[in-house]
C-alpha cells in the first residue's frame, strides 16, 4: 500500500516539474529542435536540470541492493545500442518533433489539452498497443534478410 | 521570455526529484513511456497499481497547480488532426520499440552513462530536428 501512495507522490513531482518547465508546451518543445528557427534553449536546462539528481540518486543506488520499499535496484539494460532501440528511436523522434509532444507532457498536459491532446493520447496508446506486433514483425523481417 | 530558462532549469530539478524519489524508494525506473506501455500491452500487468498511482499524481498535480499559475497553461497543439494522429502512432510504437522516451533513455539513462539511453538520445534529438526542419520549413504543415 505504502508503495502505490510513494508511486502518486512520484508521478506528481514529475507533472509538477513537467509544467514548470515549460514542457508542456508544444512551442517551447519544438523550439528547441527547430535549429533553423527561433531556437529556445530552454529544453537544455530542463535535462541537465532533470539529469543532476538522477546521478546522485545512481551513485547512492548503485551502492544498495534494494531500493528503501524493498525492491531490487534495477539492473543495467546493457550497453547494446541495437535495431529496435535506434529504429523506435527514429519514429519517437519524428513524432516528437512532428506535434511537440512525448509521453510525460501529453498525460501530464491531458486535462488542459483539449480534443488535440485527447487525439494524440488515444493515438499514442494505439501505437502502444501494437508495438509488440511491430517488434515481432521486425524480427521476423531481419531473419529472413539474414 | 527572459526567465524561461530559470523556470526550465528548476523544473528540470524536480522531474529529476522525481526520478530519484521513484528509484531510490520504489526502485523503479521513472520512463514515462514504460510505465504506461507496460498497462496498454499488459506486460507491466503485475505491477499495475503502482503504475496507475504514478499516473495519477502526474495527471492530477498540474491539474492542481493550474489555479495558482500567472497565465494558464496552453499547450499550443497544432490543429493538424493528420500531424496529431500520425505524431501520436509514431511516439507509440517507437517508445515501445526503443523501450523508452524522454525521461527514461533521456533522463535515467544519461545520468547512469548507459550506451543505449545515450544512443537513444542521439536518435531522437536527430530525428525530431529533421522532423521540425521538414514539416515547417519545407511542407509546412504544422
Amino acid at each position: 500500500m505504502l508503495r502505490i501512495f510513494t508511486a502518486s507522490i512520484a508521478g506528481g513531482l514529475f507533472g509538477a516539474g513537467l509544467l514548470i518547465s515549460g514542457m508542456t508546451d508544444t512551442v517551447k518543445v519544438q523550439g528547441w529542435l527547430d535549429i533553423f528557427g527561433a531556437w529556445d534553449p530552454t529544453l537544455a536546462f530542463v535535462m541537465g536540470g532533470a539529469i543532476l539528481p538522477m546521478i546522485f540518486a545512481w551513485q547512492i543506488a548503485n551502492r544498495r541492493a534494494r531500493a528503501v520499499l524493498g525492491t531490487a535496484i534495477p539492473a543495467s539494460p546493457g550497453s547494446e545500442i541495437d535495431r529496435n532501440l535506434v529504429i523506435g528511436s527514429v519514429l519517437f523522434g519524428a513524432g516528437w518533433g512532428l506535434v511537440g509532444l512525448c509521453p510525460g507532457p501529453a498525460m501530464a498536459s491531458i486535462t488542459w489539452g483539449g480534443s488535440g491532446g485527447l487525439l494524440f493520447m488515444l493515438a499514442m496508446l494505439t501505437g502502444m498497443y501494437v508495438a509488440p506486433l511491430v517488434r515481432s514483425r521486425l524480427t521476423l523481417m531481419s531473419s529472413a534478410l539474414s | 521570455m527572459p526567465l524561461d530558462w530559470i523556470w526550465g532549469l528548476i523544473g528540470g530539478l524536480t522531474i529529476g526529484s522525481a526520478a530519484a524519489f521513484y528509484l531510490l524508494v520504489n526502485g523503479r525506473v521513472m520512463g514515462a513511456s514504460g510505465i504506461i506501455g507496460g498497462l496498454v500491452d499488459r506486460s507491466g500487468w503485475s505491477t499495475w497499481a503502482e503504475r496507475a498511482a504514478f499516473l495519477a499524481g502526474l495527471v492530477l498535480v498540474p491539474l492542481l497547480m493550474r489555479p495558482f499559475l500567472s497565465e494558464a497553461p496552453d499547450t499550443h497543439i497544432t490543429g493538424n488532426i493528420a500531424a496529431i494522429i500520425a505524431a501520436g502512432l509514431l511516439v507509440g510504437v517507437g517508445t515501445r520499440l526503443a523501450n523508452g522516451c524522454t525521461s527514461g533513455h533521456g533522463v535515467c539513462g544519461i545520468s547512469r552513462l548507459s550506451l543505449r539511453g545515450i544512443g537513444a538520445t542521439v536518435f531522437y534529438l536527430m530525428a525530431g530536428g529533421l522532423a521540425v526542419i521538414v514539416f515547417r520549413h519545407f511542407l509546412e504543415v504544422i
